[in-house]
């Protein structure tokens, strides 16, 4: 038996479980933070000067923060004052707030893109504001959004590996456990990239594929 | 207008907006009944499209009154009779209106286009909804780009469907802001060959328009828009042919080149 296929199999299955760890808190993270970024970004657009400001504190302070330390605020940060959050509710919380920001800038730019005249159209036909936004303006925005929207979807996976920080054991803490054990730290961290680099492979296919999807619609 | 004339389907009284300090509409008044066909001609920033935005309140006016199938309202915010959302919503699903630059909707097909609107707002079931569809979309001759997207569709047919999109709401009133300005001259026709079929029909409608001709031949009623009031209005001949105001006489001076410019195409539009 090869070291390499010994190696596969006495890692690989911890590898694996790491992976779909990383894969799931990926995918809650993003369904969180767009609902943050909509939520966000219509707030920013509201007649009420209150929820525009919260939407804009919200951006400014999460885009102008480093990750790591709004990580830090929510796992060690909360208990003090009362919120005590386990590791992977606390950290997809926070890289859903995170991203939210992003995606909330990202969906600013996709509405702004939509003539007025869209809205008018729906408006004049007896829509309401929000049957405008949900079935006229919306899935335009998203069409348009879709590879920015993707490039936050990958920034949102790598950044899965902070949450080394707070003991989930993601891909990077699992195999920081197994350096330590091994001291082969090239071997371990070169495999981690390669389960990183098929993670993104697969979310930037996905992805493709609904543009592809939405272009044969034009 | 004969002493036995209907209600008007339409009442406007005394419309007024501003915007900042610039005042556009300067108290408006205007009657229409059912049938009419009211273009309504002036320079650019005289009102002319405001005014129309106001009607089904897209932009409502600031102050004045409107009367439309039952509805009274009062657009001064502080009136008892000011509409609510859902009134507004109502007023505009019973008024069809056509922008100059159509503003089909890009994601839907032609039919989904059409039928979008009928579903959503009047609840009617995806087979009510495209039957009248089809039947509109057969009648503009663009049946056969019903699974297009709108974007593979000339101006003039875009535009055709942005009025079939209002037709199939089985509006009581249509407005047409600039709907032939967009276009190239050569698609202008079918655009108001259709509207002009719309007239013949009975269809209350009313049109910001530049097509002097068609003001001539398919209105009742024209209106001079000035600086945010009524200059001069009555029958076309009287209008177009007899202007009183000097502002009037320079306008249509000033157009007439344009007009005569783009007449040779339209021959033959209208008998």
């Amino acid at each position: 038996m090869s070291e390499f296929t010994h190696d596969v199999l006495v890692y690989g299955p911890g590898f694996l479980s790491a992976a779909w760890t990383v894969l799931w808190l990926t995918l809650v993270t993003i369904g969180v933070s767009w609902i943050f970024g909509l939520a966000a970004a219509l707030g920013q657009r509201s007649d009420m000067r209150a929820v525009r400001s919260v939407a804009a504190f919200y951006v400014w302070f999460i885009r102008g923060t480093p990750a790591l330390i709004q990580i830090f605020i929510i796992y060690f940060g909360m208990p003090q004052v009362g919120v005590r959050l386990s590791p992977y509710t606390a950290g997809v919380l926070a890289l859903a707030i995170n991203s939210g920001a992003y995606v909330t800038e990202i969906i600013r730019s996709g509405l702004s893109a939509i003539p007025a005249g869209q809205t008018e159209s729906s408006l004049a036909l007896g829509f309401s504001p929000r049957e405008t936004m949900r079935t006229v303006i919306l899935p335009q925005v998203f069409r348009i959004i879709l590879p920015s929207i993707t490039n936050e979807a990958l920034s949102t996976l790598k950044n899965t590996s902070l949450l080394s920080t707070i003991t989930v054991v993601e891909l990077t803490l699992y195999a920081q456990t197994l350096i330590s054990a091994t001291f082969r730290p090239f071997d371990f961290y070169i495999a981690v990239a390669v389960i990183y680099l098929v993670l993104t492979t697969i979310l930037t296919q996905l992805a493709a594929f609904f543009e592809r999807r939405y272009a044969r619609l034009y | 207008m004969t002493q036995d004339a209907p209600p008007p389907l339409l009442k406007l009284r005394d419309i007024r907006k501003s915007f900042g300090t610039l005042d556009v509409l300067k108290g408006i008044d205007l009657e229409v009944a059912p049938g009419e066909v009211v273009s309504i001609i002036g320079a650019s920033g005289s009102g002319k499209s405001t005014f129309l935005r106001s009607i089904n309140a897209i932009e409502p006016a600031d102050k004045g009154r409107m009367e439309f199938e039952g509805w009274d309202f009062d657009f001064d915010r502080d009136s008892r009779f000011f509409p609510t959302d859902r009134q507004l919503q109502a007023l505009r699903s019973r008024i069809g209106m056509v922008f100059q630059s159509y503003n089909l909707w890009p994601h839907k097909t032609v039919l989904q286009n059409v039928i979008h609107a009928p579903m959503g707002v009047l609840g009617q079931s995806r087979t009510e909804a495209t039957e009248v569809a089809d039947a509109l979309l057969d009648r503009i001759g663009l049946y056969d780009k019903r699974d297009a997207s709108p974007l593979r569709l000339s101006g003039g047919q875009q535009q055709r469907v942005a009025i079939a999109r209002a037709l199939a709401m089985k509006p009581r009133l249509m407005l047409f802001d600039e709907v032939t300005s967009a276009l190239d001259p050569e698609l202008v026709n079918e655009v108001l060959q259709l509207m002009a079929s719309l007239a013949d029909e009975g269809m209350t409608m009313l049109l910001v328009t530049h097509e002097m001709s068609f003001a001539r031949d398919v209105s009742s009623r024209v209106l001079f828009f000035d600086q945010g009031e009524i200059g001069e209005e009555g029958p076309p001949s009287k209008v177009l042919r007899a202007p009183e105001s000097p502002r009037l006489q320079q306008f249509l001076h000033s157009i007439l080149h344009d007009d005569l410019r783009t007449s040779t195409a339209k021959k033959g539009l209208i008998q």
